[in-house]
């Protein structure tokens, strides 16, 4: 039986890392529309591509952060909350 | 050409052995602590020893250890930049150093304005240290900027910069700052909380995840080349062909261009936060109103005593 929790526990953890990596679909987006406008505009004058590309890259940054978030989410499920979950189960057992 | 004697050469010889000596310190700590795997593992930072403390015991772990070390390596790099200053023969070095004051000189005028000019030797050992840190992981060195601990210190320093600057209108101001539009007075208190989070949190993401990328696919490589090798007899079937410069590609990504990126974005969100959050033109109106107050105050006392 106790198997069975520990795995159960183990199971979600996983699971939760690999639904909250979804949150990289919305920085993708967002950089990609970054980086097609950054292109638009360097196309369009080419004399400004220094401030263009260093403006971009800070902007991909920014967007960045909210898959940042869902990584360390993801890594904290991974490598922090089973412990932590078995701890409390073991701590109810008794 | 200027002469340069024995002695300006030894010097020379002990500032590159000063560089060199504390990453080779750092390889032979961790040889020497490391214990033998067989797999290849993602592990946090190595704790070395901890210190007895009244209330907690300090850990010192292997990102401080490293981040030390790499403060003594920077130390050491700049002074070897300086040594022998000259203002008719300047050498290599020195255009080398001049060149990165003018650059960081001329980010922070174009970023920050001219009023904070002094913030450029801050600025600089910020770049540097993120930069050098991150780039740690090309010896197979753990790069302190992927632990959180490290680079929420940072982060913790730009907020309460950004916090003095706030307040250099006075408490008043600094507690309407929030109240701007008075509906989102908890968005604006939480905004900026969220400053040094999403800071620390966005430099200590990207070096962390470019490592772990760079173990599973070392460990995925290892499993390939076992497959193809595998059929072979004894030793030739162990043998990790595959992992052998395939993962020094991925590092150009992740470890030199990611690592260099994120210490530049790190300066670059320190300096627009700490410059938007310095009110220059209501600062000014205050000094303004506070001198003609003084100037009142003079006035009335002079002619009390004239009286």
């Amino acid at each position: 039986m106790l198997e069975l929790a520990i795995g159960i526990i183990l199971g979600c953890c996983a699971l939760g890392a690999g639904m909250a990596m979804i949150a990289g679909i919305g920085p993708g987006i967002g950089e990609g529309n970054a980086v097609a406008k950054a292109c638009e505009a360097i196309g369009r004058q080419p004399e400004s591509k220094g401030a263009v590309t260093s403006t971009m890259l800070m902007g991909c940054a920014i967007a960045e952060t909210t898959g940042l978030y869902a990584l360390v989410i993801a890594i904290l499920l991974i490598f922090v909350a089973p412990n932590m979950l078995v701890n409390v189960l073991m701590g109810v057992i008794g | 050409m200027n002469k340069r004697g024995r002695l300006f050469k030894t010097v020379d010889i002990l500032l590159i052995a000063l560089m060199i000596a504390p990453v080779l310190c750092a390889i032979v700590l961790k040889v020497l602590t490391t214990p033998a795997s067989d797999g290849i593992t993602i592990t946090g930072a190595r704790i070395y020893f901890e210190i007895p403390m009244p209330i907690q015991n300090l850990i010192i772990t292997e990102s401080q250890i490293n981040s030390w070390l790499v403060m003594i390596s920077i130390f050491a790099l700049c002074l070897y930049f300086t040594h022998g200053l000259s203002v008719r023969s300047p050498s290599k070095r020195q255009h080398i150093a001049e060149w990165i004051v003018e650059k960081v000189d001329g980010l922070v005028n174009g970023n920050m304005g001219e009023s904070f000019a002094s913030f450029a030797p801050f600025i600089a050992s910020i770049i540097a240290l993120s930069a050098f840190s991150s780039l740690l992981s090309l010896f197979g060195l753990y790069p302190p900027t992927s632990d959180i601990n490290i680079v929420a210190g940072w982060a913790i320093l730009v907020f309460a910069l950004i916090t003095y600057y706030k307040f250099k209108c006075g408490p008043v101001n600094y507690l309407k700052s929030f109240a701007e539009p008075i509906a989102l007075t908890p968005l604006n208190v939480i905004s900026e909380v969220a400053t040094p989070i999403s800071m620390a949190f966005r430099h200590y993401g990207n070096v962390l995840s470019g490592s772990v990328i760079a173990v599973l696919i070392a460990h995925a490589l290892q499993g390939l080349s076992r497959l193809v090798l595998g059929w072979l007899p004894g030793v030739l079937g162990e043998i990790p062909f595959l992992q052998i410069g395939l993962p020094a590609i991925l590092s150009v990504y992740f470890d030199i261009f990611s690592g260099c990126l994120q210490a530049y974005i790190f300066a670059m969100l320190t300096m627009m936060y700490v410059s938007g959050a310095f009110p220059a033109e209501k600062y000014e109106e205050r000094k303004k109103i506070k001198e003609k107050r003084k100037q009142q105050k003079k006035n009335s006392q002079q002619n009390l005593e004239v009286n």
